[in-house]
C-alpha cells in the first residue's frame, strides 16, 4: 500500500516535469510560473488531508510565501513592478493571520 | 551577463520552493514537516527575489524585492516559532519515531522547581 502511494506520487510528479519542460511550448518564466503553481497544489493538498489543525495553520504560512516568488516572477514576466506589492500585502495578512491562529491554538486571548 | 546569473539565482530558489513544499506532503509529523517546509521555503523565496535584484537592478523592481527579503528574514521565523510553541503546547503528538522531546522535559523541570519554591 504504501509502495503503491509512492509510485502514484512519483508518476504524477514526473508526468508534470515532463510535460512542462519538454513538451509546453512556452517563455521560460512560465514555465517557472507552472512549478510554483503546481507547488501551490501541492499545499492545498496538505490543507485539505491535514490532519490536526497546525498543519492547516503551517500549510496557510507557506502558502503566504510561495505566493511572493509568484508575483516576483509575474512581475519579471509582464515588466510591471506593482505585482510585488500584491506580494508584500500578501505576506503581511499570512503573516498576522498565522500569529492569530497560532495564540488561538495555544489557547490564549489575542491581547494576552 | 545579469540576466544568467539572475535565472541560476532564480532556478535555485524554484528548486528550493518545489523541495519545501515536498517534504511538507512526505514528513510523517507537523514538527518535521514545519522545518522542512519553513526553511526550504523561505530560502527559495528569497533566492526568487535575490534574482530579480540581480536582474532588473536597482530600479522599482530592485528595492520592492530589497523590502520583500527583510520582510520574509524577519516574519517567518517568527510565524514558525508561534507555530511550534501553539502546537506543542496543545498537546499534538509526535511522530512514533520520534527520539527525544527536549521542551517537554524541560517544562517538567521547571514544575517541579516551581513545587519546590512553594513547599518552601
Amino acid at each position: 500500500m504504501k509502495i503503491l502511494k509512492w509510485i502514484i506520487g512519483l508518476i504524477i510528479i514526473a508526468a508534470f516535469f515532463y510535460f512542462n519542460f519538454f513538451v509546453y511550448d512556452g517563455d521560460l518564466m512560465l514555465k517557472f510560473i507552472n512549478v510554483i503553481l503546481f507547488s501551490s497544489l501541492l499545499v492545498l493538498i496538505r490543507v485539505i488531508v491535514g490532519p490536526t489543525a497546525a498543519d492547516r495553520i503551517v500549510s496557510v504560512d507557506i502558502l503566504g510565501v510561495l505566493i511572493i516568488g509568484l508575483t516576483a516572477l509575474l512581475s519579471l514576466y509582464y515588466d510591471e513592478s506593482f505585482f510585488i506589492d500584491v506580494g508584500l500585502i500578501w505576506a503581511l495578512l499570512s503573516l498576522i493571520a498565522t500569529l492569530a491562529f497560532s495564540k488561538i491554538l495555544e489557547g490564549r486571548q489575542l491581547d494576552d | 551577463m545579469t540576466d544568467i546569473i539572475g535565472i541560476i539565482l532564480i532556478c535555485i530558489g524554484i528548486a528550493f520552493d518545489f523541495l519545501g513544499v515536498l517534504g511538507l506532503v512526505r514528513l510523517p509529523d507537523v514538527y518535521n514537516r514545519l522545518q522542512a517546509a519553513t526553511k526550504c521555503v523561505t530560502f527559495g523565496s528569497m533566492g526568487i527575489l535575490l534574482g530579480v535584484i540581480v536582474m532588473q537592478g536597482f530600479t522599482s523592481f530592485g528595492f520592492k524585492a530589497l523590502i520583500g527579503i527583510v520582510f520574509i528574514i524577519l516574519s517567518a521565523p517568527t510565524a514558525a516559532h508561534a507555530v511550534a510553541r501553539a502546537a506543542h503546547r496543545s498537546k499534538i503528538p509526535l511522530a512514533k519515531i520520534s527520539v527525544v522531546d527536549k521542551y517537554e522535559e524541560d517544562k517538567e523541570l521547571k514544575d517541579e522547581t516551581l513545587k519546590e519554591e512553594v513547599e518552601v
